[in-house]
C-alpha cells in the first residue's frame, strides 16, 4: 500500500485515507490564451514512466491538499511537500537526484 | 502455414505429433519495411493482419518489447460487448463484435468465442434510466440489446441476490450476442496469420527512438538496431506516452493500474457475463470453472503492473452482496495491467503531428472487446488515410471539444 507523509499534519497516511488529485504544477490558462495552451492545460499530461509530481488530498484526515514526488515505475516515494508552491522545493529535487541522477520532468530537473 | 483441422489432428496422432510446425516465425529484423507496428498485443497484431488481408500491405514488421500478447491482451477479463451509448463507439465496438463471430474460421485458430450474453445490472434508479436510454440508442444504432426485468435476471443468473440491502437489482441491460473469448488465442491466432502472410513479428526488441526527417517518420531505433519504414503505427496501450514523447508529441493520456482476479475453479454456476457498474465489479465463469472478476482502476499514475490491494477488497466486497455464494470462494490469483486512460474514456485512433505516424491507444479499461474492429479501422486509416470507423476518434477532438463521452455514458470506466 502506498504510504505518504502529510506535510501539514505530519502523519504517515495510508493510501485508503488519501484522494489522488492528478498531475501537479499544471499552469492555468484562461481567457486570451491560445487553443494549444488551453488544450495542454485541460487535457495533455506528462504521464512519465519515472519521476512524477502529483497532487494528493489527506481526505480522511486533516483534509489538506499537498504535493508528492513519486516514481511511477517503482512506486518509490521521494517526498511530499506543501501545496503552496508552484514548483518542487530544492530538498525534494535533491532527494530525487540522489536516487535518479539526470532526471527531468517538464521544465524541472 | 499448415491448416489446422480435425484431419490434421488425426494425421499427427498417427505420426506421434512430429509434424506440427511453429505457429509463427521469429525472424531477424530486416533493414526496412513498408509499415512498422510497435506493440504485438491484440490491437497491434490485428492492425497488421487487416493491413495485409484488406489492403495487400504485407511488408510489415510488428515489433514487441516483451513477448506477444504479454501485456493487457493477456491480462483482461475477456469480455466482448458493444452496448455503448454514443454512435461512434457503438459503430466500432459492434464491428468488432460481429468480426469476433467468424474470427476463429477466418484465422483458422480456435478463439473459443462464446456468445453467452452480457448483462449489465442496474442497481440504482440512475442506472435504470441510463440503461433504458442505452437500449433505445442501441436500437437506433442496429445493436441488439434489450432492457430486462429483475425476474428475467434471476432466470438467467440463478445465483444472484436481487434484493441486496444497499444495491438491489432493478433490472439489466442484456446483450445476448455478447460474450467472451480466449484472449491469448486472439493474439496467437493473429500472429500466426500475420506470419503466414510473410510479416515479421520481432519479439524482445524495444523501440528506443523514432527517427524523422522534415516532419515525416523515417524509421525507429531499436535494441536490435535501426529499422526504416514509410509508415509507423504506435499501438502500445499503457506505454503510449513514452512512445509519443519519442515521436515528439504529447497525449491526453494517463496510465494507471487496473486489476483482475480469479477464484478457485468450481462447478458451472453462471453461464453469462454479469457486470455491476455501480459497485464496479464484473464476473464471468471461465471454461476451467474459475470465477473471473474484474475490478476498479487506481486513481494515480502507475507503470508497475501492480495495483492497490484495497481495490480488490472493494470489488469483492461489492460482489459478495450481489452474489452471496462467492463469499466462500478462495481467490487464487490477482494481477494488474497498465491501462491508458483518456479524458473522455474513449480511445484515440488517429494521425499524429508527425507525418506517416499513426497512433492507436486510449482503450483504457475496455480494449479487448474492440481488438478486431480497432485493427480493421486502424488498418484502413493507415492504408488509405481515412476510415469511417476511426474518424471520430482523432487526437485533435480534445482541442476541438468533440468528446465521445462514454465516461458519462457508462457512469464508470468501461
Amino acid at each position: 500500500m502506498l504510504i505518504l507523509r502529510c506535510p501539514y499534519c505530519g502523519n504517515d497516511v495510508d493510501e485508503t485515507d488519501l484522494a489522488p488529485g492528478g498531475e501537479a504544477h499544471i499552469r492555468r490558462h484562461g481567457p486570451g490564451s491560445t487553443d494549444a495552451e488551453l488544450t495542454d492545460y485541460l487535457f495533455q499530461r506528462e504521464n512519465p514512466r519515472g519521476v512524477h509530481f502529483e497532487r494528493w488530498r489527506h481526505a480522511a484526515g486533516c483534509g489538506k491538499w499537498f504535493h508528492a514526488a513519486r516514481a511511477t515505475d517503482t512506486l518509490q516515494v521521494f517526498g511530499t511537500y506543501s501545496a503552496q508552491t508552484t514548483e518542487p522545493p530544492q530538498e525534494i529535487r535533491d532527494a530525487i537526484t540522489k536516487a535518479r541522477p539526470g532526471w527531468s520532468w517538464r521544465e524541472f530537473s | 502455414m499448415r491448416h489446422y483441422s480435425a484431419f490434421a489432428v488425426a494425421r499427427e496422432a498417427l505420426r506421434h505429433h512430429t509434424g506440427w510446425e511453429r505457429a509463427w516465425r521469429s525472424p531477424e529484423p530486416k533493414r526496412r519495411y513498408d509499415v512498422i507496428i510497435v506493440g504485438a498485443g491484440g490491437h497491434g497484431l490485428a492492425t497488421a493482419y487487416y493491413l495485409g488481408k484488406n489492403y495487400g500491405i504485407q511488408n510489415v514488421a510488428v515489433i514487441e518489447k516483451g513477448w506477444l500478447g504479454g501485456g493487457n491482451t493477456g491480462r483482461n477479463t475477456t469480455i466482448i460487448r458493444s452496448n455503448y451509448l454514443q454512435d461512434p463507439s457503438a459503430a466500432i465496438y459492434e464491428k468488432s463484435r460481429s468480426l469476433y463471430e467468424h474470427l476463429s474460421q477466418d484465422l483458422n485458430y480456435n478463439l473459443m468465442f462464446s456468445p453467452r450474453g452480457v448483462m449489465m445490472l442496474a442497481q440504482t434508479q440512475n442506472e435504470v434510466r441510463g440503461y433504458k436510454r442505452t437500449a433505445h440508442a442501441n436500437a437506433l444504432q442496429g445493436v441488439t440489446t434489450e432492457w430486462i426485468s429483475p425476474q428475467r435476471v434471476k432466470e438467467l443468473v440463478p445465483i444472484i441476490n436481487l434484493d441486496g440491502p444497499r444495491y438491489p437489482v432493478l433490472g439489466a441491460l442484456w446483450q445476448a450476442r455478447a460474450g467472451t473469448a480466449r484472449h491469448d488465442a486472439l493474439a496467437w491466432g493473429y500472429a500466426r496469420a500475420c506470419s503466414a502472410m510473410g510479416m515479421d513479428i520481432i519479439q524482445q526488441c524495444e523501440v528506443t527512438g523514432v527517427r524523422s526527417d522534415n516532419g515525416h517518420v523515417k524509421g525507429v531505433e531499436t535494441t536490435r538496431g535501426p529499422i526504416d519504414c514509410d509508415k509507423l503505427g504506435i499501438v502500445v496501450a499503457g506505454h503510449s506516452g513514452v512512445l509519443a514523447e519519442m515521436a515528439g508529441f504529447r497525449l491526453p493520456i494517463e496510465s494507471v493500474a487496473l486489476q483482475a482476479l480469479v477464484s478457485e475453479p468450481i462447478k458451472p454456476c453462471m453461464d453469462v457475463v454479469v457486470m455491476a457498474n455501480t459497485v464496479h465489479g464484473y464476473m464471468s465463469q471461465s471454461d476451467k470453472g474459475e470465477m473471473v472478476i474484474g475490478g476498479g482502476a487506481d486513481g494515480y499514475n502507475n507503470y508497475t503492473q501492480r495495483g492497490s490491494f484495497h481495490h480488490v477488497e472493494e470489488t469483492v466486497r461489492a460482489l459478495v452482496e450481489t452474489f452471496p455464494m462467492i463469499s466462500r470462494l478462495k481467490m487464487l490469483r490477482q494481477w494488474g495491467g497498465i491501462v491508458d486512460m483518456t479524458g473522455d474514456r474513449s480511445p484515440i485512433l488517429s494521425k499524429t503531428p508527425l507525418g506517416g505516424c499513426f497512433i492507436n491507444c486510449g482503450w483504457g479499461t475496455g480494449g479487448f472487446k474492440a481488438i478486431p474492429g480497432s485493427g480493421w479501422g486502424m488498418a484502413q486509416l493507415m492504408a488509405t488515410g481515412h476510415s469511417p470507423l476511426t474518424e471520430a476518434f482523432t487526437l485533435d477532438r480534445f482541442a476541438e471539444g468533440r468528446f465521445i463521452d462514454e465516461s458519462v455514458a457508462a457512469g464508470v470506466a468501461h
